[in-house]
């Protein structure tokens, strides 16, 4: 056959050991590739291909290697605080430049041990670990504090001066200086691309803090990641790379287990697979992309989120944005969580169907529209609807709460809508086996129609899943519009899926998977408490690993970034139109790639920058209070909270820790109710 | 505070001086209650003393206070459909909304599986091991695989490979995020600036998925009230990118450029006297649905005579048509700065994954904070970039040769098919890898056949070649929306069959697909009618 036929394609089991797979990959390079293959591969691989890809290997070895190099120049030149501390803590990690800077080269192993650990970190100690669930009872609901109203005034303050310098400055702008404006007028009988009246946020807000978003980075976004260092023309504004990096701490990405990493099972495997299976199927679902290894995807994912079939697509957000018309068209009624993300809100625009909004997890509201809508029917006609779908998500990227799944739950059992939960943040991180809100609550997941997620997240891959009942799958399969145009996963992300999750499941690495899950429920407890005890407000549940830091002045969002820049932190910071008006703030998504050391490192900088920015407004009615005294226990303290209650006033102090204190106390006390 | 200053004038009539008094007490009442408000006094002294150091000062801050109360009342937009509330509402007691929620009963969330789906479910190929000219099935059989868009065989490039696992154990495998929030890294960047280069444009912008890429640009720029004028073939993701856009759309007759120019002037008639609103062209490099190509030079001039905004969508032409692989504009010697927007995709003939838009500075930018499939959703994993930066290298150096290689299969595989068939013919144009094979009128005519039987038959045909190992598939109808009626599905593609050409088979193995694939469409079309008005009775 003069053609590739693979030998070893037989083998169905693409998850083979490591060993094995180094012994196959070795065998199919020398297997002969077919006549007309070889002939085009010969084309191709003529030698200035070699060179250049031999050029762009050492192009991409080269950023690998001196990451030390910028970074100890950077960290050299800043004495910084941070530095101190991670030295005093006893940190053994990359950003000890200096130490490194003078000594003779490090061995092979020592490099490789430091790059292991700037993708994830080691567990410090075994204290450092927490397996959270929901306790029972009736799910509160996150109390959210307010700032002293001085602080909410000179927000407004703020965007006013900003509104109208943007306004004065377009004023004259446009006046003097009309080529920078032309793109806003129509031109020679073209309307302008964008309007004067859309663009003006971004021209006149976010333009000015551009620099905090869309940082370039380089390499693994592990437990530490690499920025490359850009700087702002002075005449055009445009960003010009400085060619140097900087390795920081990275409280940014979504990568909630720490899987993403270069090296270790799920990468050997993924590297196992391209050589077996090739990096991609360059189908759809529907016509030649539909492999073994996308049903064994399917199986193990329905398998996780314990449900019965699951089905996978090559994108989170067109999940959604194709399987809401798939589910629900005219005549149907979406009910959508305020909050809810963009994808939620563009595949319901498309279904067709009516839509209706609730206030974010207000169960109240919810039940109150529900009354509202099924007794009178589609409008005009008053038909009962057909169906009924009520959409939310299981974590809020935005605001680090959960939706109150017993509440749904309680809600569907009354009013017989579907529910649609999106798991895009809380699959993996949530639940004592990390499979989700539902494991989380203990709640069966046949209470739940459609559990949605995506794979970009907990398992550093790429993607999103639905997971139903059998027919409702099948029938998905067959009707969703992503399956038959939309490319199908490429085998490499689908290998990094089944490792990801057959480690959390135990059966690759067993242990492994459960002290990820453990260490990710500690984390986001210990830093939750320890910014709160420093007086911070802090938005969301206890046990969400999303830890959104209000920061309210939309001046203080580029502040807070460059502070976080300078100790080497990448924090995300977000503002009007994502958030509220007013409520800008900073998030940190905790990962189970970090240490203790490095969450302690986090709490010493938002110490320093919280005295100079004056960030700590907290009232204490959100948690953090102060140590209880010698010889109360929390039971007994509670009990005085209750009676306290009940005789009407409480003073509540702010809760101001010195930050020795919380370094002290957090570690036992995330434990304990968070209080 | 001023009610001293007036004086009562003679001459002012009675009513008049009514009113006069009247105001004057209720001005006196006013200044009291100010009096009496804590802290007014600090305001009063404030607006005194700084009047009279600065009265410029006041004057900005007056303007302040004015604009923060103007922007505070200004009518905030409701998130509610104004629909579903109001006048038509009935006003219902607890009871009996208690006994309308008892009463109602929701249809199942998804409909049984028709006789159709259930079968083609099942008849499903699964492949096993990796994609490539040849494919072997859960069945055991090895097959030819005429199904994917790997047209130049790179899926078995081992070159490619290495680069993949180069970048795997550099980059990891997802970046974690959204491009705006750390999930750009250095070699989605590289991605852009080759695409950009490849095409001969200012910028690119690298989504995570080629399907949703067209149906996030068009809402990305057109809003309500602007006009698309739009193909009437193109294909779904285009169709969903005009519904979220909420434009106004006017379709013109598929690649019919004098019918485009008709409806062009007809839009540009209608805005005139009206405040001038965004204008697009929309339209594909290669059809999705019928293969065809439309002709750009008209395009461009059309749209340039009419001040249009052209949107070319080249996700099955990018890497197939010119001698590079440059799409559409190569092919028709056009110079892509003159297309405003290209959309393509880098998961079909480049073999990686993800989809880009192309154009300039302006319109590449404002997509990195607007288009939703870009700004919500995580990018692309660092090796598919890397993969598709690679094989626009590959296909800029090899391209004449690899391209010419692909015409050569495609002309042997249509020999095969066009004209010696008796029942099919094909809708793509030559250079078109991805021969689309619709059933020839007269037979349609003669048998009176309609969409569903169409599609039985083609299901069919598909199921004989793959038992006589050639894999092909079949043009897949678009879904309608749930729900709606009948006479508003739209325009749906012609059931056809898809096969797609690879240069990774030789030039025998083509014709000796080509000769199955004829004989499987012969022994369907010739199976008895009353067989085949049996199976299609049995789908409804
Ligand atoms: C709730 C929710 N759904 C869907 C998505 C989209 O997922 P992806 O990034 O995989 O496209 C996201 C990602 O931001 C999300 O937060």
């Amino acid at each position: 056959m003069p053609s590739l036929v693979n030998p070893f394609s037989k083998d169905s089991n693409t998850n083979s050991t490591t060993l094995d797979a180094y012994d196959e990959k070795k065998t199919i390079r020398r297997s002969s590739v077919g006549k007309a293959g070889s002939r085009l591969t010969s084309f191709f691989s003529t030698s200035p291909k070699n060179r250049s890809s031999d050029a762009s290997l050492h192009s991409t070895a080269s950023q690998q290697t001196p990451f030390s190099a910028s970074n100890q120049i950077n960290s050299a030149t800043l004495s910084l605080p941070t530095i101190s501390l991670s030295t005093a803590t006893g940190e053994k990690s990359k950003t000890e430049g200096p130490l490194t800077l003078f000594q003779p080269p490090s061995p092979v192993e020592v490099r490789r041990v430091q790059r292991q650990h700037a993708q994830f970190g080691p567990l410090g100690s075994k204290n450092h670990l927490y397996s959270s669930r929901f306790e029972g009872g009736e799910f509160p609901d996150p109390i959210e504090d307010e700032p002293p109203y001085f602080f909410l005034l000179t927000t407004y303050v703020s965007y006013l001066i900003l509104i109208i310098f943007g306004h004065v400055r377009d004023f004259f702008g446009k006046r003097f200086r009309e080529e920078r404006y032309r793109h806003l007028k129509a031109q020679n009988g073209y309307a302008p691309l964008n309007s004067d009246f859309d663009n003006f946020y971004v021209r006149r807000l976010k333009g000015r803090i551009n620099d905090c978003f869309s940082r370039p980075i380089t390499g693994v976004p592990g437990r530490f990641i690499t920025l490359l260092d850009r700087r702002r023309g002075e005449s055009d504004f445009k960003f010009q790379f400085t060619g140097t990096t900087t390795e920081t701490l990275n409280m940014s990405s979504y990568n909630y287990l720490g899987f993403a990493q270069s090296e270790g099972p799920c990468a050997e495997a993924v590297e196992a697979c391209i050589r077996k299976n090739g990096f991609s199927t360059s189908s759809t679902r529907s016509e030649s992309g539909n492999t073994d290894l996308h049903l064994e995807t399917e199986e193990l994912i329905a398998k996780f989120v314990r449900k019965p079939a699951a089905m996978v697509f090559s994108m989170g957000f067109v999940t959604n944005a194709s399987s809401f018309p798939a589910l629900v068209g005219r005549g149907c009624l979406i009910i959508s969580d305020e909050l809810n993300h963009s994808s939620i809100r563009f595949g319901a625009r498309l279904s067709g169907a009516m839509i209706e909004m609730f206030k974010h997890n207000d169960m109240n509201d919810l039940e109150r529209l529900l009354r509202r809508v099924i007794s009178q029917g589609q409008p005009r006609t008053h038909r009962p609807w057909k169906k009924i779908l009520v959409a939310v998500e299981g974590l809020y990227s935005m605001e680090g709460t959960m939706c109150n799944l017993p509440g749904l739950v309680r809600l569907r059992n009354k009013y017989k809508f579907n529910l649609f939960v999106d798991e895009a943040h809380s699959i993996g991180a949530l639940g004592p086996q990390g499979r989700g809100v539902c494991d989380y609550f203990g709640i069966d997941t046949s209470e739940v129609d459609i559990l949605m997620g995506t794979l970009t997240k907990s398992f550093g891959a790429n993607g999103g899943y639905i997971a139903a009942e059998k027919h409702i799958v099948d029938k998905l399969k067959a009707t969703n519009a992503a399956t038959m145009f939309g490319e199908a996963p490429t085998p490499p992300v689908l290998t990094q899926i089944c490792s990801a999750l057959r480690i959390i499941i135990g059966d690759v690495a067993p242990g492994h998977g459960e002290e990820r899950l453990q260490r990710l429920a500690f984390n986001s407890r210990y830093l939750r408490l320890g910014l709160k005890r420093l007086g911070f407000i802090i938005y969301g549940h206890d046990d969400s690993p999303i830890i959104p830091l209000l920061l309210y002045n939309p001046g203080k969002m580029p502040a807070f970034s460059h502070e976080m820049l300078r100790r080497k932190i990448s924090v995300v910071v977000v503002g009007y139109p994502a958030t509220p008006l007013a409520s800008s703030r900073a998030r940190f998504c905790v990962s189970a790639a970090h240490t203790k050391d490095d969450l302690d490192r986090m709490l010493a900088a938002c110490d320093q920058i919280g005295e100079v920015l004056q960030l700590k407004f907290s009232s204490g009615i959100a948690g953090g209070a102060e140590p209880i005294p010698e010889g109360l226990t929390n039971a007994e303290e509670a009990s005085i909270a209750q009676q306290l209650e009940n005789g009407a006033s409480v003073t509540i102090k702010p809760p101001r820790w010195r930050l020795e204190e919380v370094l002290k106390r957090t570690v036992d006390d995330v434990k304990d109710p968070l209080r | 505070m001023n009610a001293t200053t007036s004086s009562p004038n003679v001459t002012i009539p009675a009513v008049v001086l009514d009113l006069q008094t009247q105001l004057l007490a209720y001005l006196t009442l006013a200044a009291n209650y100010f009096y009496r408000l804590p802290g007014s006094s600090i305001v009063l002294r404030y607006i005194k003393s700084s009047y009279q150091d600065d009265p410029v000062r006041s004057a900005v801050e007056l303007f302040l206070f004015l604009f923060a109360v103007r922007y505070l009342l200004a009518p905030k937009y409701s998130t509610r459909e104004t629909g579903s509330r109001g006048k038509g509402e009935v006003k219902l007691s607890e009871e009996e909304i208690d006994e309308l929620v008892e009463d109602w009963t929701p249809e199942p969330l998804v409909p049984p599986q028709t006789a159709f789906e259930e079968n083609e479910m099942e008849k499903r190929p699964i492949i096993v091991g990796p994609t490539g000219p040849k494919v072997k099935l859960s069945n055991g059989r090895t097959v030819t695989n005429l199904a994917s868009f790997n047209f130049y065989n790179l899926l078995s490039s081992e070159h490619l490979k290495d680069s993949a696992i180069q970048t795997l154990r550099t980059y990891g495998v997802g970046p974690c995020g959204p491009p705006g929030f750390y999930g750009t890294q250095d070699v989605h960047n590289r991605v852009e600036a080759d695409i950009a280069a490849h095409l001969g444009v200012a910028a690119c912008i690298l989504y995570a998925q080629a399907f949703s890429t067209i149906s996030s640009v068009i809402p990305a720029f057109s809003k309500r009230g602007d006009v698309i004028v739009a193909d009437s073939a193109v294909g779904y993701s285009i169709r969903k990118g005009l519904q979220i856009s909420r434009s106004t759309v006017r379709w013109f007759q598929h690649g019919d450029m004098a019918d485009l120019e008709r409806v062009l002037k007809k839009v540009v008639q209608e805005g005139k006297g009206r405040q001038l609103t965004r204008r697009f062209i929309v339209a594909e490099g290669i059809s999705e649905m019928v293969g065809d190509i439309p002709d750009l030079a008209a395009l461009v001039e059309l749209k340039t005579k009419y001040k249009f905004r052209l949107i070319l969508d080249e996700t099955h032409s990018y890497g197939v048509l010119g001698a590079h692989g440059r799409g559409l504009t190569e092919y028709a010697h056009v110079d892509a700065t003159s297309v405003d927007m290209i959309t393509g995709s880098l998961a079909g003939a480049l073999c990686a994954g993800g989809g880009f838009c192309a154009g300039s500075d302006e319109v590449v930018e404002h997509q990195r904070i607007s288009a939703a499939a870009y700004t919500y959703s995580a990018a692309l994993p660092a090796m598919l970039a890397t993969t598709a930066s690679e094989t626009i290298r590959l296909l800029t150096m090899g391209g004449p040769e690899a391209i010419r290689q692909l015409r050569e299969s495609i002309k042997v595989m249509r020999a095969q098919l066009d004209p010696r068939s008796d029942w099919v013919r094909c809708t793509s144009a030559i250079e078109g890898p991805i021969l689309i094979l619709v059933l020839k009128d007269e037979v349609v005519r003669q048998r009176n056949l309609d969409r569903d039987d169409q599609e039985w038959l083609f299901q069919d045909i598909v199921d004989e070649c793959l038992t006589n190992g050639v894999m092909i598939t079949r043009l897949k109808a678009m879904p309608v929306m749930i729900g709606s009626n009948p006479r508003e599905d739209g325009w749906q593609p012609t059931p056809a069959l898809k096969v797609c050409v690879t240069t990774g088979l030789s030039k025998k193995e083509i014709e000796k697909a080509g000769v199955v694939i004829r004989h499987a469409i012969t022994k369907i079309m010739k199976r008895g009618e009353s067989q085949m008005k049996r199976i299609s009775d049995s789908s409804r």
